[in-house]
Protein backbone atom coordinates (compact mmCIF):
# COMPACT_ATOMS: atom_id res chain seq x y z
CA UNK A 1 0.00 0.00 0.00
CA UNK A 2 1.42 3.45 -0.98
CA UNK A 3 2.11 6.02 1.18
CA UNK A 4 0.69 8.09 -0.84
CA UNK A 5 -2.61 6.35 -1.43
CA UNK A 6 -6.07 7.92 -0.01
CA UNK A 7 -6.42 5.51 2.65
CA UNK A 8 -3.14 3.53 4.29
CA UNK A 9 -2.77 1.19 6.48
CA UNK A 10 0.22 1.93 9.25
CA UNK A 11 2.19 -0.74 11.46
CA UNK A 12 4.94 0.92 13.49
CA UNK A 13 8.45 -0.18 14.57
CA UNK A 14 11.13 1.30 16.92
CA UNK A 15 14.49 1.11 15.12
CA UNK A 16 17.36 -0.98 17.19
CA UNK A 17 21.11 -0.46 16.97
CA UNK A 18 23.05 1.91 15.38
CA UNK A 19 24.73 2.47 11.73
CA UNK A 20 28.20 2.66 10.44
CA UNK A 21 29.09 6.53 9.06
CA UNK A 22 28.91 7.79 6.63
CA UNK A 23 25.10 6.43 7.58
CA UNK A 24 23.73 7.21 4.09
CA UNK A 25 26.27 5.49 1.87
CA UNK A 26 26.00 2.21 4.58
CA UNK A 27 21.67 2.25 4.10
CA UNK A 28 22.33 2.30 0.41
CA UNK A 29 25.00 -0.30 0.83
CA UNK A 30 22.00 -2.50 2.38
CA UNK A 31 19.54 -1.63 -0.32
CA UNK A 32 21.20 -2.14 -3.68
CA UNK A 33 22.47 -5.62 -2.09
CA UNK A 34 19.05 -6.58 -1.31
CA UNK A 35 17.47 -4.76 -4.17
CA UNK A 36 14.49 -6.77 -5.91
CA UNK A 37 15.48 -9.31 -8.47
CA UNK A 38 13.71 -9.96 -11.42
CA UNK A 39 11.77 -13.21 -11.26
CA UNK A 40 9.96 -13.57 -14.20
CA UNK A 41 12.80 -15.41 -15.63
CA UNK A 42 13.32 -17.56 -13.12
CA UNK A 43 10.99 -20.45 -11.76
CA UNK A 44 11.26 -19.12 -8.25
CA UNK A 45 7.66 -19.01 -6.75
CA UNK A 46 8.75 -15.53 -4.80
CA UNK A 47 10.84 -12.78 -4.79
CA UNK A 48 11.73 -10.26 -1.77
CA UNK A 49 14.10 -7.10 -2.22
CA UNK A 50 13.96 -3.39 -1.93
CA UNK A 51 12.87 -0.95 -4.33
CA UNK A 52 12.95 2.73 -4.74
CA UNK A 53 9.82 4.42 -3.80
CA UNK A 54 9.80 6.63 -6.92
CA UNK A 55 10.49 4.17 -9.15
CA UNK A 56 9.70 1.32 -8.04
CA UNK A 57 10.19 -0.86 -11.49
CA UNK A 58 13.35 0.25 -12.27
CA UNK A 59 15.49 0.77 -8.49
CA UNK A 60 18.00 2.93 -8.12
CA UNK A 61 19.76 3.65 -4.88
CA UNK A 62 22.71 6.04 -6.39
CA UNK A 63 23.56 8.92 -4.19
CA UNK A 64 20.27 9.79 -1.86
CA UNK A 65 17.54 9.32 -3.98
CA UNK A 66 15.80 7.49 -1.21
CA UNK A 67 16.17 10.55 1.18
CA UNK A 68 13.10 12.97 1.63
CA UNK A 69 13.20 15.74 3.69
CA UNK A 70 14.86 13.88 6.90
CA UNK A 71 13.53 10.72 6.48
CA UNK A 72 14.32 7.53 4.25
CA UNK A 73 11.21 6.74 2.31
CA UNK A 74 11.57 3.49 0.05
CA UNK A 75 9.75 0.18 -0.16
CA UNK A 76 9.63 -3.50 0.43
CA UNK A 77 8.66 -5.02 -3.18
CA UNK A 78 7.36 -8.85 -2.96
CA UNK A 79 6.64 -10.52 -6.39
CA UNK A 80 4.84 -13.86 -6.44
CA UNK A 81 3.68 -16.22 -9.33
CA UNK A 82 0.60 -18.21 -8.64
CA UNK A 83 -0.23 -20.81 -11.07
CA UNK A 84 -3.70 -21.87 -10.72
CA UNK A 85 -4.07 -25.81 -9.40
CA UNK A 86 -6.46 -26.24 -12.62
CA UNK A 87 -3.61 -25.07 -14.83
CA UNK A 88 -1.12 -27.57 -13.47
CA UNK A 89 -3.32 -30.52 -13.66
CA UNK A 90 -4.40 -29.97 -17.60
CA UNK A 91 -0.52 -30.03 -17.89
CA UNK A 92 0.51 -32.65 -16.09
CA UNK A 93 -2.01 -35.25 -17.72
CA UNK A 94 -1.44 -33.82 -21.33
CA UNK A 95 2.64 -34.67 -19.91
CA UNK A 96 1.65 -37.43 -18.33
CA UNK A 97 -0.09 -39.07 -21.73
CA UNK A 98 2.66 -38.12 -23.64
CA UNK A 99 5.11 -40.22 -21.29
CA UNK A 100 2.65 -43.19 -21.49
CA UNK A 101 2.47 -43.36 -25.00
CA UNK A 102 6.27 -43.09 -25.64
CA UNK A 103 6.82 -45.54 -23.45
CA UNK A 104 4.11 -48.20 -24.23
CA UNK A 105 3.34 -48.46 -20.89
CA UNK A 106 0.03 -48.55 -18.58
CA UNK A 107 1.05 -46.81 -15.64
CA UNK A 108 3.98 -43.98 -14.65
CA UNK A 109 5.92 -44.72 -11.31
CA UNK A 110 5.83 -42.66 -8.31
CA UNK A 111 9.14 -41.09 -8.95
CA UNK A 112 8.10 -40.36 -12.55
CA UNK A 113 4.75 -38.72 -11.50
CA UNK A 114 6.47 -36.27 -9.30
CA UNK A 115 9.20 -35.65 -11.98
CA UNK A 116 6.53 -35.21 -14.45
CA UNK A 117 4.97 -32.62 -12.10
CA UNK A 118 7.28 -30.80 -10.83
CA UNK A 119 8.94 -30.21 -14.68
CA UNK A 120 5.60 -28.75 -15.43
CA UNK A 121 5.44 -26.24 -12.90
CA UNK A 122 8.82 -25.18 -14.00
CA UNK A 123 7.59 -24.48 -17.24
CA UNK A 124 4.59 -22.82 -16.16
CA UNK A 125 7.10 -20.64 -13.62
CA UNK A 126 8.95 -19.35 -16.40
CA UNK A 127 5.81 -18.50 -18.87
CA UNK A 128 3.87 -16.84 -16.51
CA UNK A 129 4.47 -13.27 -15.10
CA UNK A 130 4.68 -12.35 -11.33
CA UNK A 131 2.39 -9.83 -9.58
CA UNK A 132 4.59 -7.13 -7.90
CA UNK A 133 2.95 -6.64 -4.24
CA UNK A 134 4.40 -3.09 -3.09
CA UNK A 135 5.03 -1.71 0.79
CA UNK A 136 6.50 1.83 1.17
CA UNK A 137 7.86 2.80 4.62
CA UNK A 138 9.55 5.99 5.87
CA UNK A 139 12.44 5.55 8.35
CA UNK A 140 13.55 8.37 10.74
CA UNK A 141 16.99 7.38 11.48
CA UNK A 142 17.26 10.07 14.19
CA UNK A 143 14.44 8.80 16.24
CA UNK A 144 14.66 5.24 15.60
CA UNK A 145 11.30 5.28 14.07
CA UNK A 146 10.11 3.77 11.38
CA UNK A 147 6.41 3.16 9.51
CA UNK A 148 5.49 0.51 7.17
CA UNK A 149 2.26 1.06 5.52
CA UNK A 150 0.74 -2.74 5.44
CA UNK A 151 -1.11 -4.43 8.56
CA UNK A 152 -0.56 -7.70 6.51
CA UNK A 153 1.03 -10.46 8.44
CA UNK A 154 2.87 -11.67 5.69
CA UNK A 155 4.43 -8.39 4.33
CA UNK A 156 5.37 -7.08 7.86
CA UNK A 157 7.45 -10.37 8.37
CA UNK A 158 9.25 -10.32 5.17
CA UNK A 159 10.27 -6.75 6.29
CA UNK A 160 11.26 -7.97 9.75
CA UNK A 161 13.83 -10.18 8.12
CA UNK A 162 14.47 -8.65 5.37
CA UNK A 163 15.54 -5.31 7.21
CA UNK A 164 17.66 -7.10 9.87
CA UNK A 165 19.58 -8.79 6.81
CA UNK A 166 19.81 -5.43 4.92
CA UNK A 167 21.12 -3.48 7.90
CA UNK A 168 21.74 -6.00 10.49
CA UNK A 169 19.15 -4.13 13.07
CA UNK A 170 16.63 -5.60 14.36
CA UNK A 171 13.00 -3.74 13.93
CA UNK A 172 10.81 -4.07 16.94
CA UNK A 173 6.83 -3.93 16.07
CA UNK A 174 4.83 -1.17 18.60
CA UNK A 175 2.16 -2.75 20.20
CA UNK A 176 0.77 -2.11 23.46
CA UNK A 177 3.45 -3.67 25.57
CA UNK A 178 6.50 -2.99 24.05
CA UNK A 179 4.74 1.35 23.40
CA UNK A 180 4.89 0.92 27.32
CA UNK A 181 7.74 -0.81 28.04
CA UNK A 182 10.14 0.80 25.23
CA UNK A 183 9.14 4.53 24.40
CA UNK A 184 7.59 5.57 27.27
CA UNK A 185 10.71 6.23 29.61
CA UNK A 186 9.45 4.44 32.57
CA UNK A 187 10.66 4.00 35.90
CA UNK A 188 11.62 0.64 37.16
CA UNK A 189 8.75 0.61 39.54
CA UNK A 190 6.77 1.89 36.94
CA UNK A 191 7.76 -1.29 34.95
CA UNK A 192 7.45 -3.20 37.45
CA UNK A 193 3.89 -2.47 37.76
CA UNK A 194 3.16 -2.70 33.83
CA UNK A 195 4.87 -6.57 33.72
CA UNK A 196 2.28 -7.36 36.54
CA UNK A 197 -1.38 -6.25 35.24
CA UNK A 198 -3.65 -8.33 34.44
CA UNK A 199 -7.44 -7.48 32.48
CA UNK A 200 -9.78 -5.65 34.45
CA UNK A 201 -12.99 -6.57 35.53
CA UNK A 202 -15.46 -3.56 34.35
CA UNK A 203 -18.49 -5.60 35.14
CA UNK A 204 -17.30 -5.17 39.10
CA UNK B 1 12.15 -7.71 28.18
CA UNK B 2 9.90 -10.17 27.60
CA UNK B 3 9.62 -12.28 24.56
CA UNK B 4 8.05 -10.07 22.26
CA UNK B 5 5.18 -12.57 20.92
CA UNK B 6 4.67 -13.36 24.55
CA UNK B 7 4.63 -9.97 25.40
CA UNK B 8 2.34 -9.49 22.52
CA UNK B 9 0.02 -11.89 23.16
CA UNK B 10 0.12 -11.46 27.35
CA UNK B 11 -0.66 -7.88 27.46
CA UNK B 12 -3.18 -7.68 23.82
CA UNK B 13 -5.55 -6.76 26.75
CA UNK B 14 -4.06 -3.31 27.18
CA UNK B 15 -5.32 -2.18 23.70
CA UNK B 16 -8.95 -3.34 24.20
CA UNK B 17 -8.78 -1.64 27.54
CA UNK B 18 -7.28 1.25 26.11
CA UNK B 19 -10.30 1.52 23.67
CA UNK B 20 -13.05 0.54 26.30
CA UNK B 21 -11.48 3.54 28.52
CA UNK B 22 -11.30 5.82 24.97
CA UNK B 23 -14.84 5.13 24.39
CA UNK B 24 -15.92 6.36 27.60
CA UNK B 25 -13.94 9.48 27.52
CA UNK B 26 -15.53 10.69 24.16
CA UNK B 27 -18.73 9.92 25.30
CA UNK B 28 -18.12 11.61 28.62
CA UNK B 29 -14.59 13.41 29.47
CA UNK B 30 -14.09 15.21 26.24
CA UNK B 31 -12.19 18.24 27.98
CA UNK B 32 -10.15 15.45 29.15
CA UNK B 33 -8.68 14.22 25.51
CA UNK B 34 -8.10 17.87 25.05
CA UNK B 35 -6.26 18.55 27.89
CA UNK B 36 -3.73 15.44 27.35
CA UNK B 37 -3.12 16.37 23.28
CA UNK B 38 -3.10 19.95 24.32
CA UNK B 39 -4.87 21.39 21.03
CA UNK B 40 -8.61 22.22 19.97
CA UNK B 41 -9.98 19.38 18.76
CA UNK B 42 -12.27 16.48 18.97
CA UNK B 43 -12.35 13.08 18.89
CA UNK B 44 -15.98 11.41 17.88
CA UNK B 45 -16.70 7.56 17.02
CA UNK B 46 -16.73 6.73 13.66
CA UNK B 47 -18.69 3.83 12.11
CA UNK B 48 -17.55 0.93 13.45
CA UNK B 49 -16.26 -0.39 16.66
CA UNK B 50 -16.16 -3.79 17.76
CA UNK B 51 -16.52 -5.62 20.69
CA UNK B 52 -14.86 -8.58 21.80
CA UNK B 53 -16.70 -11.00 25.23
CA UNK B 54 -13.54 -12.32 25.98
CA UNK B 55 -14.83 -13.64 29.70
CA UNK B 56 -17.06 -16.37 27.88
CA UNK B 57 -15.37 -20.10 26.78
CA UNK B 58 -17.17 -19.06 23.76
CA UNK B 59 -15.75 -15.59 22.18
CA UNK B 60 -18.91 -13.23 21.85
CA UNK B 61 -17.96 -10.62 19.00
CA UNK B 62 -20.39 -8.01 18.36
CA UNK B 63 -19.88 -5.19 15.45
CA UNK B 64 -21.65 -1.93 15.48
CA UNK B 65 -21.73 -0.20 11.81
CA UNK B 66 -22.94 2.59 10.05
CA UNK B 67 -22.87 6.10 10.03
CA UNK B 68 -25.86 6.75 12.17
CA UNK B 69 -25.86 3.78 14.04
CA UNK B 70 -26.57 3.68 17.53
CA UNK B 71 -24.42 2.07 20.43
CA UNK B 72 -26.86 0.71 22.67
CA UNK B 73 -26.26 -2.24 22.11
CA UNK B 74 -22.10 -1.83 22.77
CA UNK B 75 -23.45 -0.46 26.22
CA UNK B 76 -25.51 -3.15 26.51
CA UNK B 77 -22.22 -5.73 25.60
CA UNK B 78 -19.91 -4.11 27.76
CA UNK B 79 -22.31 -4.39 31.13
CA UNK B 80 -22.14 -8.03 29.65
CA UNK B 81 -17.90 -7.76 30.25
CA UNK B 82 -17.35 -7.20 26.50
CA UNK B 83 -14.30 -4.61 25.99
CA UNK B 84 -13.48 -2.39 22.56
CA UNK B 85 -11.05 -4.51 20.42
CA UNK B 86 -11.14 -2.33 16.90
CA UNK B 87 -12.44 1.07 16.86
CA UNK B 88 -13.19 4.11 14.00
CA UNK B 89 -12.54 7.19 15.04
CA UNK B 90 -13.07 10.69 13.28
CA UNK B 91 -10.31 13.25 14.96
CA UNK B 92 -11.52 17.07 14.09
CA UNK B 93 -8.76 19.90 14.53
CA UNK B 94 -8.73 23.29 13.70
CA UNK B 95 -7.28 22.96 10.08
CA UNK B 96 -7.63 18.96 9.95
CA UNK B 97 -9.70 16.04 9.35
CA UNK B 98 -9.17 12.01 9.91
CA UNK B 99 -10.67 9.05 9.88
CA UNK B 100 -8.96 5.86 10.83
CA UNK B 101 -9.31 2.61 12.43
CA UNK B 102 -7.43 1.43 15.23
CA UNK B 103 -7.09 -2.17 16.55
CA UNK B 104 -6.33 -2.51 20.25
CA UNK B 105 -4.74 -5.92 19.99
CA UNK B 106 -1.50 -4.24 18.44
CA UNK B 107 -2.79 -1.00 18.32
CA UNK B 108 -1.94 -0.64 14.74
CA UNK B 109 -4.08 1.68 12.53
CA UNK B 110 -5.76 1.13 9.45
CA UNK B 111 -8.15 3.07 6.78
CA UNK B 112 -6.59 6.09 7.72
CA UNK B 113 -7.52 8.79 5.93
CA UNK B 114 -5.89 12.42 5.40
CA UNK B 115 -6.76 15.91 3.84
CA UNK B 116 -5.60 15.25 -0.18
CA UNK B 117 -2.36 16.74 -1.08
CA UNK B 118 -1.55 18.25 -4.09
CA UNK B 119 -1.67 16.70 -7.31
CA UNK B 120 1.84 15.29 -8.01
CA UNK B 121 3.80 15.75 -11.58
CA UNK B 122 7.59 16.02 -10.64
CA UNK B 123 10.14 14.87 -8.48
CA UNK B 124 9.80 18.35 -6.65
CA UNK B 125 5.91 17.56 -5.85
CA UNK B 126 6.42 14.29 -5.12
CA UNK B 127 8.56 15.01 -2.16
CA UNK B 128 6.70 18.18 -0.91
CA UNK B 129 3.47 15.53 -0.87
CA UNK B 130 5.34 12.79 0.99
CA UNK B 131 6.65 15.61 3.37
CA UNK B 132 3.32 16.55 3.61
CA UNK B 133 1.31 13.39 4.39
CA UNK B 134 4.14 12.14 6.77
CA UNK B 135 3.14 15.22 8.80
CA UNK B 136 -0.18 14.06 8.58
CA UNK B 137 0.01 11.15 9.43
CA UNK B 138 2.33 11.85 12.37
CA UNK B 139 -0.50 14.26 13.63
CA UNK B 140 -2.39 11.23 13.89
CA UNK B 141 -0.10 9.03 15.22
CA UNK B 142 0.80 11.22 18.19
CA UNK B 143 -2.99 11.74 19.11
CA UNK B 144 -3.17 8.05 19.54
CA UNK B 145 0.29 7.79 21.14
CA UNK B 146 -0.41 10.49 23.83
CA UNK B 147 -3.72 9.14 24.79
CA UNK B 148 -2.39 5.33 24.82
CA UNK B 149 0.76 7.01 27.26
CA UNK B 150 -1.71 8.94 29.45
CA UNK B 151 -4.37 5.07 29.54
CA UNK B 152 -0.72 3.25 30.66
CA UNK B 153 0.21 5.93 33.59
CA UNK B 154 -3.10 5.70 34.80
CA UNK B 155 -3.72 1.94 33.84
CA UNK B 156 -0.03 1.69 36.56
CA UNK B 157 -1.05 3.73 39.09
CA UNK B 158 -3.98 3.41 42.04
CA UNK B 159 -6.31 5.67 40.50
CA UNK B 160 -7.39 3.09 37.59
CA UNK B 161 -9.10 1.23 39.98
CA UNK B 162 -9.93 3.58 42.98
CA UNK B 163 -11.28 6.51 40.49
CA UNK B 164 -11.29 5.58 37.11
CA UNK B 165 -13.26 1.85 37.13
CA UNK B 166 -15.63 3.76 39.21
CA UNK B 167 -16.59 6.23 36.62
CA UNK B 168 -16.67 3.74 33.39
CA UNK B 169 -18.96 1.43 35.72
CA UNK B 170 -21.20 4.10 36.23
CA UNK B 171 -21.24 5.19 32.89
CA UNK B 172 -22.14 1.55 31.58
CA UNK B 173 -24.98 1.25 33.76
CA UNK B 174 -26.75 4.84 33.37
Amino acid sequence: MGLLSSTVSVTRYKVEGKLEDPILDTIAKGLKENVIKDVDEDISEKKVGWTSFENPFMPDFRGSSFVIGTHMVFSLRIDKKAIPQKIIRKHYAIESAKRLAESGRQFLTRDEKKMIKDHVTDTLMLRIPSTPHLYDLIWDYDSSSLCFFSNLKSANEELETLFSQSFQLSLIRLFPFTIADLTMGLSDPERDNLEKLSPTNFTG
Amino acid sequence: MLDISVAYNRYKFLGYEFLTWLWFLIENEQNTINEIVQEPMSLEIGNRIVLENLRKEVLESITIQGDDAGLEEGIMALRKGAVVTEINLVYKGNDFESNFTVKGEGLSVSGLKVPQSGHVESRKDMEGAVIEKVYLYNRVLQLTDSLFKHFIRLRISNDWLSKVVPRIRQWMHS
